[in-house]
Formats: C-alpha cells, sequence, structure tokens
C-alpha cells in the first residue's frame, strides 16, 4: 500500500521582497504511513510548518513532489484535516457553527450536521459550550473546537501545526492524551509539527529532526519504542522514554544552538 | 477613574444644568454692569425652552424631523450599499483598485460641501440633492472600512476556510462577507453621523424643509432663540439615532470581544 504522505526530495524556497531567494528546506524526503503518527521536530525557524504546508497542498514546493496515497498532489490536499497553529476559528460563528461548518459547506443540510456537531463538542469535552463565540473561550477550548471542526470531516491525513504551542504546560498535557485518544479511535496518519521533542515523543510513533535553517533538511528519523496506549504524563517517568529522548537531543541540541545563534537568540 | 454608573449620570447632568444656569445668568443679569453675554447674540435658555415647547405644540417641527430623517435614512443606505458593493470588488481585484486609486483619493480629499450647489443644480431643491450629499459622506467611510475589511482578512482563517472544503463562493460568504460587514459596523456610528451632517448642511444651504432649513431660516432673520432652538433639537435628534445605532451594533457584534467599553 503507498503511504499516505510521501514527500519526496522537495525543495522549497521563497523570493525574498528585496530581491534574491531564501532558501527555506532542501532535499527533504519523508514518507508518512496509513495510521502512523510522526512528529517533526527542529529549531525555531527551521522551515517544518512550510514542509507542513506542502503537504497540505498550501504551498507547492520549488522542486520534488508531495505524494498523497501515491499520487502526486496538485493544490489543495483535499484528504488531509489542518490544525493551526494561530486561532483559525471563524470569530463570527458560535463553537457548534464552527464545527459543523465544513459539513455544511459540503452540502449537508444542518439538521444532519448540527446534531453530528453536537457530538463531536461532546467528545472535546465542549458539550455545554455550542452557542459560545470563539473569543468567549480559552485558549485550551479554543484548540478544542478547532480539533473537532477538523476531525468532524473525516479526513485521512491529520496536519497539525504546533497545535498546542500558545498553551500552558497542564493544558498542553491534557490536549495531548484527548488527541491520542480520538486518534486511537480510527488511527489516521498524522503529521505533528512541534519545537518541544518530549511532547513529540510522548505522542509519535516516529520522530524525524530537522536541521536549523536556512536550507533545512532532515536529520534524523527515530522510531519510538513506546507502547499504547500511553499516558502523556506517566510515560514521561519511563526508563525507555529517557533513553530515546538522550538519544534524539544529542544530535537536535547542536542544531538548536544553531537556530538560537542564527535567529539572534529571539523566538 | 472607575465610578458608578449612577454618579457618573449626576455628574453629566450637573455639567449640563451648570451650564444652562451660567448661560442664563449672563444672559439676563449685568455683571458690573455689563452684560457679558448680550441676548440679542446669546438668546436665552428660557426663550429657546419656550420656543422648542412651541414646535412640539403646534406640531410645526415633525415635518421638518421626518425630511432630516427621510434624508438621513437614504443617504446611510445608499451610500453603504455603495460603499459595500465597490469596497468588495476593490479588495477582491487589486488591479481596478490600482488603476482607479488615484481618482478615489482625489474624490475623498475634496470638501463635500462645495458640492452641494451642483447636487441642487442637478436634483433641484427637494430631499435628493440632501441624499446625494450625504452619499457622498457615508460612501467614502464604509468603502475605506469594507476595503480594509476584506483586505485584512486572517490568513490563518483564509487557510482554515480552503482546507476545510471551501470553494471562492463559500468564501466570499463565510469568510469575507462577515468580515468586510463587522468593519462597516465598527464605523456605523461615524457613517449615521456623516449622513445626518450631510442632510442638514444640504437643507441649510437650500432647501424647503428639515431642520438645516429651519436654522437657515431664523438665522436670516436675526432669530437667535431659534437658532439655538433648532441647534438643541438637532443634538437631541442625534443623540437618539447614536443610542438606536449602539443598540443595533450591540444586536450585529455579539460574536466581537468587549474591548472599548468608552461607550458606557
Amino acid at each position: 500500500m503507498a503511504a499516505a504522505v510521501a514527500l519526496e526530495q522537495v525543495d522549497i524556497s521563497f523570493r525574498l521582497s528585496g530581491g534574491g531567494t531564501y532558501h527555506a528546506v532542501r532535499d527533504a524526503t519523508l514518507s508518512v504511513a496509513h495510521g502512523e503518527f510522526v512528529s517533526i521536530v527542529g529549531p525555531t525557524g527551521c522551515g517544518k510548518s512550510t514542509l507542513l504546508n506542502v503537504a497540505a497542498g498550501l504551498i507547492a514546493p520549488a522542486s520534488g513532489v508531495a505524494r498523497i496515497d501515491g499520487a502526486p498532489l496538485a493544490g489543495l490536499n483535499r484528504q488531509a484535516g489542518y490544525l493551526f497553529q494561530a486561532d483559525a476559528l471563524f470569530p463570527w460563528k458560535t463553537a457548534i457553527e464552527n464545527v459543523a461548518i465544513g459539513l455544511e459547506t459540503a452540502g449537508m443540510p444542518q439538521a444532519k450536521s448540527r446534531p453530528l456537531a453536537q457530538d463531536w463538542l461532546g467528545r472535546v469535552g465542549l458539550a455545554t459550550f455550542a452557542d459560545r463565540y470563539p473569543h468567549m473561550l480559552s485558549g485550551g477550548q479554543r484548540k478544542r473546537v478547532g480539533l473537532a471542526q477538523v476531525l468532524i470531516r473525516d479526513p485521512k491525513i491529520l496536519l497539525m501545526d504546533e497545535p498546542f504551542g500558545p498553551l500552558d504546560a497542564q493544558t498542553r498535557q491534557i490536549m495531548g492524551n484527548q488527541l491520542l485518544d480520538l486518534w486511537s479511535a480510527d488511527r489516521k496518519a498524522v503529521i505533528f509539527v512541534t519545537h518541544d521533542l518530549e511532547e513529540a515523543i510522548a505522542l509519535s510513533d516516529r520522530v524525524v529532526i530537522m536541521s536549523a535553517g536556512p536550507a533545512a533538511h532532515i536529520i534524523g528519523d527515530w522510531t519510538i519504542p513506546l507502547a499504547r496506549p500511553r499516558d502523556i504524563a506517566e510515560i514521561k517517568l519511563d526508563p525507555a522514554f529517557h533513553a530515546i529522548h538522550r538519544e534524539i537531543w544529542e544530535k537536535l541540541k547542536d542544531e538548536v544552538m544553531k537556530g538560537y545563534v542564527r535567529t539572534g537568540g529571539g523566538g | 477613574m472607575i465610578m458608578s454608573r449612577f454618579s457618573l449620570t449626576a455628574w453629566q447632568v450637573l455639567v449640563g444644568v451648570i451650564a444652562i444656569a451660567l448661560w442664563h445668568v449672563l444672559t439676563t443679569y449685568p455683571v458690573f454692569g455689563v452684560m457679558v453675554l448680550p441676548p440679542f447674540f446669546f438668546s436665552n435658555p428660557v426663550d429657546v425652552a419656550q420656543r422648542i415647547v412651541k414646535w412640539f405644540a403646534e406640531g410645526t417641527i415633525w415635518k421638518h424631523l421626518w425630511v432630516t430623517l427621510t434624508e438621513a435614512m437614504l443617504a446611510f443606505v445608499i451610500g453603504s450599499v455603495g460603499g459595500v458593493l465597490i469596497g468588495f470588488w476593490f479588495a477582491r481585484k487589486p488591479v481596478i483598485a490600482a488603476i482607479f486609486d488615484p481618482y478615489v483619493k482625489m474624490a475623498n480629499a475634496l470638501p463635500r460641501v462645495v458640492l452641494a450647489p451642483i447636487f441642487t443644480l442637478w436634483l433641484g431643491l427637494g430631499i435628493w440633492s440632501k441624499v446625494a450629499l450625504g452619499v457622498t459622506l457615508v460612501f467614502f467611510i464604509v468603502f475605506f472600512n469594507v476595503y480594509q475589511g476584506v483586505k485584512e482578512v486572517s490568513q490563518t482563517v483564509l487557510s482554515n476556510a480552503r482546507m476545510l472544503g471551501m470553494n471562492e463562493r463559500q468564501l466570499m460568504r463565510h469568510v469575507y462577507w462577515p468580515s468586510a460587514l463587522s468593519w462597516m459596523f465598527s464605523s456605523l456610528h461615524t457613517s449615521v453621523g456623516f449622513a445626518v451632517v450631510g442632510a442638514v448642511v444640504g437643507e441649510y444651504l437650500g432647501a424647503a424643509a428639515g431642520l438645516g432649513y429651519l436654522i437657515q431660516q431664523a438665522e436670516g432673520v436675526f432669530d437667535v432663540a431659534g437658532v439655538f432652538a433648532g441647534m438643541f433639537v438637532l443634538a437631541a435628534f442625534v443623540i437618539v439615532i447614536d443610542m438606536i445605532v449602539s443598540l443595533i451594533e450591540a444586536r450585529l457584534l455579539v460574536w466581537r470581544p468587549a474591548t472599548a467599553e468608552v461607550r458606557g
């Protein structure tokens, strides 16, 4: 069976406004099988989100090809759901309208879509928040609405761009466990971008490390030998977790330092 | 400074009472033998109040209020519809926007009052020349806001909508349109205010009815009490309209976080 997502020798570059080009990602090859949970970890500004946008079809690579189920991707990736780092909910729609919108624009009547959306709100623990507007929800609640909004369409592939980035540590843990629960119900292929190595190891089947940009490339690919089901908080106490964490961190820390120096030590 | 709703209202009333009392005293009693505010130029509160009561008692004022209201509402509706449509069109077609850009700037920089005589010439002394003047004011406010609203749609929300499978038409309806409308509504106070300004200024420059006409007629015969009475009725009229706009705004923008609580 063809991989759910396969990136083959993908180069990504941007034209700079002052002339010249910025080479963001060089020669990235990555394959994600159906049902596999893969995290991409790298220092700030290494182009990992850019790589995710190629898999989503939001940007086209300068060279190389992205294949979805073996077929080259042209335009948007219709098989994928995308959870964004920044707030992506429609601020003028209530939680339930936000969750239902993906079904309704696909032609499902409200009589069918609203009960489904209510059910999904329940699954992310927000059953009583259906009529709230996004600004009335906390950051974690908004992320959960976003998750329901994406998952209700039952995409084959789930792309996540530091979705829990802006949340506090406790909320991240709760969200991580909730994500694993939802994912284990019908294992989608997941690409999860993060700069948090612990989070990546705790969640994933595989962790892929990218070098610092520009011209970032993939420098490591680890299979995580931890049993499922997992609990994000408990698994971090497991000796096997520490062993793999130490091994990956050895490789990652040089890149993090390079990225830190290059971005002037800023965020 | 935080104060209770009640004491705030009390202070607001107090300011008004003192101002009117001062006005009354200075126009009625000489200070060291000199009338600080000669009644011929400043009238006095009693005369003005009597005039206002007379207008309402005789019912003559209603016709003028109705004319001004009609003109302002028509100017608001026509200017808003035009502003929304053109703003949308320009924002979605950058080439068109670039071509018309200098002309839009030119038209907006023009003081609209100079157009009033031309509108009177074209459209006569009736309400439509005033509506036209109001439209030229309202249009640009709504136009710039809608243009900005469509241009500044969050890229993340837009990408999210695309990834959720929306086509161009659905993007219009679910993303661009609500965003543009929210910008338009945020300028509602300004655009409604300008619709009234257009109507009153138009009437002032030549009309047969309306609050502006009333004030202009009073000025023509040095009837200062009439001028002040007209101004007070106009002020009250504008405040009532502004309150109605606030109510409508609160209904339409429920989804927006309450950032600016300045309007109590």
